[in-house]
Parts: C-alpha cells; sequence; structure tokens
C-alpha cells in the first residue's frame, strides 16, 4: 500500500482545549490533606492543611485577613479565616470554631483526611497603607483566628512597621487561643503583648488579670501614625471603640473583621450582603467609618 | 405547542423570566467521586437554544445578570449557558402592570442577536450580533432594506408606545431617599404585610440569590454539590454559623430587598437592578406593590397618572 503524502497533524493537537470550567471555575474545590489536628481550645482547634497538587500548595498566596471556603464532602462548604501568615507558605492553619453542621463533621476527621479548598478570597488587611504605621491589634475572645495571620505577617517583616502593639484579653489562660506563642511574644523587646484573662483558676498565669480595655492604661497609642485592627465578640467593639474614638482615633484607621455566611465567597450568591456592600469581596476586613455608614453590620 | 398559529406574539409577561434558562432554578455545580475529587457538571451547559420573543425589559435584566456573573471571578456556568443560548427580541405594547420606561429599561440596545419591531405588515430587525447578522444571511429572502416610510412608521409607534404607559414612577432621587427613610416606620407597615414567601425574587428576572447544598449518596461515597435559586426574605437568608441572623424581621428582610433593588444596586452597577417588567407586583399575595412603596417613601401620594 502507497504511503499517502498527507502528513499527520503534529502532537501539538493533543494539547487539551482551554477548559474554563476547570481552569477558570470560582467555585472549584481543590482537594488539600489534613496534616495536623491542634486541639488548641475546646471546639477551637487549628487544623493545618496542605494542598494535594505540590504546585498549587506553592503558588497559592494570601494576604492577611482573607478567608478560603472549606468544603467536606457530601457535607457542605463554609468559610474559615486563614490564621497563618503568607510569610510562612506552604501549608494553611485554619482555626475552626465547632459551632454548625460543617464544622461539627470537620471535628470528627483526622489527620490524612481530605477536605476540599478554594480561595483565598476577600480583602484583607491593607498591608500597604499599614506599612510604616505603628500596628496596634486588639483581640479578645476569638477574634485571634483573622488577626493572627496580620501578627505573624507583620512580625516576620518587622522593619516595615514601627510598633507592634498587640492586646489581647480570654476569659481563663485556658480559653485563650494561641496561648503558648501568644505569652512567648511577651518577651520580645520589637513586640509589645499584652495578655489579660478575666480570671485565672491555673494560678500560673504571669500577665493581667482584667478586662480588655484595661490594657490600654498599659501602652500609649499614637492616633496620629497607628493603625488599630480589631476583632471579637460585640461586647469588644463597644468598649475597644469607646476607648479609640476617647483618644480621637481616626475611624478609617480603625479595621475589622466581619463575619457573615458566604455561600460562593465571590460576590455572587449575595448571602453576605451588607447595605450595598458583599463581605466576601469588598470585605471582611472593612473599617469602622464603613460599618457606621453601612446598615446591619455589626 | 406544536403550531406556529398558537404562538401569541402579543403576550404581556411570562410568569417566570427567562433568567431560569441562564440560572436554572436548581443547577448541579460539581459531583464528588471517591479519589477524584470535585469534577465539574457540564450537563445542558454546551445545549443550544433559541429564546425568541424575549421583551426588552427581559433583555435589559439579562443585560443586569451579565454584570453579576461577570467581574473578578466570572461565573463558568452562566457563561457557558449566555453564549449557548440565541436571543431574539420582539416589541411589546405597555400593560397596567409595566414600568420599564421609569427604570429606563424599555428599550435594550444589547444583549439579543436580532430584536423585532412590529411596524405593520413588517418586522424592523435590529441586527445586535454577528451571529445576528448570519440568521439574517441565512434567511435573506425574508429580508428587505430598510426604508425611509419603515423608519418613520417605527417612529410613529414608538411614540404611541410611550404614550401608552399607565405607571410613571420617578427614580432619579431614590438612592438618596432610600438613605434617608432607612429608619422610616414605613418598613414596618411592610414587614406587617409581607409573608416573606420570596414568591417577588423567583419571578423577578434580576434575583439572582442563590443557596448551595451538598448531597451524598450513600453506600458510594459520591455526592452532588448543586445550587438553587433563594431569596433575601426567607429568614434563614442572613444567618451565621451559630444561630445567629442579621434580618430578624420581615421588615428588616423586604427592606433589604428592596434597598438591595433600588439602592444597592445603584451604588455597585451604577443602575437600579429593578428593570420594571411588573412580574413582583402582579405576582404578589398579598398586593405589596413596589412602585407603591416607592411613592410612599417619596411622600408622593397620586395613585396613577
Amino acid at each position: 500500500m502507497p504511503q499517502s503524502d498527507v502528513q499527520h497533524e503534529p502532537a501539538i493537537a493533543a494539547v487539551p482545549a482551554w477548559d474554563p470550567l476547570l481552569a477558570a471555575n470560582p467555585y472549584l474545590p481543590h482537594m488539600a490533606r489534613i496534616v495536623r489536628i491542634y486541639r488548641m481550645v475546646k471546639d477551637n482547634w487549628v487544623f493545618t492543611i496542605r494542598f494535594l497538587d505540590d504546585h498549587r500548595a506553592c503558588a497559592f498566596h494570601h494576604r492577611p485577613g482573607q478567608f478560603v471556603m472549606l468544603s467536606l464532602p457530601g457535607t457542605g462548604e463554609a468559610p474559615i479565616s486563614i490564621s497563618s501568615s503568607p510569610s510562612r507558605p506552604g501549608v494553611l492553619e485554619l482555626c475552626i470554631r465547632r459551632v454548625g453542621r460543617v464544622t461539627d463533621a470537620l471535628y470528627r476527621m483526622n489527620t490524612n483526611d481530605l477536605v476540599g479548598v478554594r480561595g483565598p478570597y476577600g480583602n484583607g488587611f491593607p498591608v500597604e497603607s499599614i506599612r510604616g504605621h505603628d500596628l496596634l491589634l486588639v483581640a479578645g475572645g476569638l477574634g485571634m483566628a483573622p488577626l493572627r495571620s496580620l501578627l505573624w505577617y507583620a512580625i516576620d517583616h518587622r522593619d516595615e512597621f514601627n510598633r507592634i502593639i498587640l492586646m489581647c484579653g480570654a476569659k481563663t489562660p485556658r480559653d485563650m487561643l494561641f496561648h503558648d506563642e501568644l505569652v512567648s511574644l511577651v518577651d520580645r523587646s520589637d513586640v509589645t503583648c499584652l495578655l489579660t484573662v478575666d480570671s485565672d483558676p491555673t494560678g500560673v498565669w504571669r500577665n493581667h488579670i482584667g478586662l480588655l480595655p484595661k490594657l490600654f492604661d498599659h501602652a500609649t497609642i499614637d492616633p496620629a501614625r497607628t493603625y488599630a485592627t480589631v476583632c471579637g465578640p460585640p461586647v469588644v467593639y463597644r468598649f475597644i471603640l469607646q476607648r479609640l474614638l476617647a483618644i480621637h482615633f481616626p475611624k478609617d484607621r480603625i479595621l475589622m473583621s466581619l463575619e457573615r455566611r458566604m455561600k460562593c465567597g465571590v460576590g455572587k450568591c449575595a448571602h453576605c450582603s451588607v447595605g450595598y456592600k458583599t463581605t466576601c469581596l469588598d470585605g471582611p476586613i472593612f473599617t469602622y467609618w464603613d460599618a457606621i455608614n453601612l446598615p446591619e453590620m455589626i | 405547542m406544536s403550531n406556529w398559529s398558537e404562538v401569541r406574539l402579543d403576550y404581556t409577561r411570562t410568569i417566570l423570566p427567562p433568567k431560569k434558562y441562564f440560572l436554572p432554578p436548581q443547577e448541579t455545580l460539581f459531583r464528588y467521586e471517591p479519589g477524584q475529587g470535585y469534577v465539574p457538571f457540564r450537563e445542558g451547559l454546551n445545549q443550544h437554544i433559541v429564546l425568541f420573543g424575549l421583551h426588552a425589559c427581559d433583555i435589559y435584566a439579562l443585560n443586569i445578570l451579565d454584570r453579576v456573573f461577570a467581574g473578578k471571578y466570572p461565573d463558568p456556568y452562566y457563561q457557558a449557558r449566555r453564549k449557548n443560548i440565541l436571543i431574539i427580541g420582539i416589541d411589546c405594547i405597555p400593560d397596567e402592570h409595566c414600568f420599564c420606561r421609569s427604570m429606563r429599561a424599555d428599550f435594550a440596545d444589547k444583549g439579543f442577536d436580532l430584536f423585532f419591531y412590529d411596524i405593520g405588515d413588517y418586522y424592523l430587525t435590529f441586527i445586535g450580533t454577528s451571529r445576528g447578522d448570519d440568521m439574517v444571511q441565512a434567511g435573506s429572502a425574508l429580508f428587505e432594506p430598510v426604508s425611509a416610510a419603515d423608519v418613520e412608521e417605527y417612529k410613529l409607534r414608538s411614540a404611541r408606545k410611550r404614550g401608552s404607559f399607565q405607571i410613571d414612577v420617578d427614580i432619579r432621587d431614590l438612592p438618596e431617599i432610600f438613605e434617608l427613610q432607612y429608619q422610616s416606620g414605613i418598613w414596618d407597615a411592610f414587614g406587617e404585610k409581607c409573608l416573606c414567601c420570596g414568591t417577588c425574587s423567583m419571578v423577578c428576572p434580576t434575583c439572582y440569590c442563590f443557596d448551595v447544598r451538598d448531597e451524598v449518596e450513600f453506600g458510594s461515597g459520591s455526592g452532588t454539590r448543586t445550587r438553587h435559586w433563594d431569596s433575601c426574605l426567607f429568614a434563614s437568608h442572613a444567618e451565621v454559623a451559630g444561630g445567629e441572623n442579621f434580618r430578624k424581621t420581615r421588615a428588616a428582610r423586604i427592606k433589604y430587598r428592596f434597598y438591595h433593588k433600588q439602592r444597592g444596586f445603584v451604588a455597585e452597577y451604577g443602575r437600579p437592578s429593578c428593570v420594571g417588567c411588573g412580574r413582583c407586583l402582579s405576582a404578589c399575595p398579598v398586593g405589596i406593590d413596589i412602585v407603591q412603596a416607592i411613592r410612599q417613601l417619596q411622600g408622593v401620594q397620586h395613585a396613577s397618572v
């Protein structure tokens, strides 16, 4: 049989077609492995996860204050703020409160189990603007979960910030999120770390005892050159904002992280709308000025 | 429908808007398979459909949805359907519920492939896309060039249509009015009346809220992730994990719905997301009327023009 003169298409035809459902699908979770479960505080565990795909694990870049959508196959999806700093890449640390259906199921999982992750989403803290200023972090109760990312980002880029002042309060030392690492910061000379508890049943607490706003008596804040980040239950906002406004702290330099139930994370489903902003795109970090101008915000 | 003669080209409005073809009431996003993870579900995405006889307001509504489902994170499911569905628009005569002219959505300048305007013996055809032009070329025996008389007839009919609207509402100062009336007791009165049944959201051509649900197939470990039409009037809409609800009362929810349509969307996209199709006011089981609501907020009480 004579050979045909027609040349076959070269092998480049084997390149798969551009597929937006795989390559540009904002709803597509990527599988990741739980590599560590740190049972830090009752119902507040830290899950360390890593994408199965090493390229994805290395290429994942987030800003402090951003969140991911965490999927549990067959159960559902929930927005979770990233507690690890982008300056420590490779894995994601998620401090997760056991509070609903998805997180309940997560607490029954073990290391090596698989979860789905997509993101990072949200605006994150405006680190470019904070750079060159003093940074005040105020966390009450579970507020440390979203602030920890910024804390370690600032410490790892220490020369970019002036003073770093951390104020953290909890009911007892055993309820304090990230207790061990925060206590280890107290002795550092380049960070002002003020920790307080309402009461100390352990008897070995060496830091402050009293309510969180009392810590303002132990630090001088210069409203003219400071960014404040506040996170915690409503009562924390109420009293901390009072303290900050009393020293004429600019409202647009008080940053807070908002919690809403995002379903899509990418500004479509409208479940996290506040006024005319979506928490997932325009937030979750809002300034206090935004908060007083948008209804239903806090 | 089996026969062309059954086609009613003079219909007023469909019960459900055409959004159902682009954002189906229930849509599977992924299948989950152990070992494979989440696999995008493609069924129906590449189906080629012609939507014939869409009104300008509904096309305008699709143009609004286009903006929501594009942006920083384009929605590939919506985009695929939008690409594969051909749209032929047709003009219409307003009835007692239509206020598309007030919402500046009585004329669609894009978002269709072809648009037919009745000028008596012929349809004046606007060609919106290259694909629309292909259709005209393919059916060239049906088309002839537009004459000066056709244009005159179009202008005449257009003016007649303009004069036949029974509702006229001024929306220019609406964002400020909504802002100033945010604490108004009017909302409590609406909250008393509204059943929060969500009908207005379902029939709205621009309501796009969705809920996402996972279902598992017992035994196999595989399952699906689906999205469903949702409504901000439902009690669970603004609920967060742990039970906190940011819009507990019916008044808060109906206020949010109106606010987002007429105020929030203006800030985000430069215009209200309402196109004045009249579906919500004709479908509401307790007779809540957005036009009356706007007039009440503005303090203008005359019933109709």
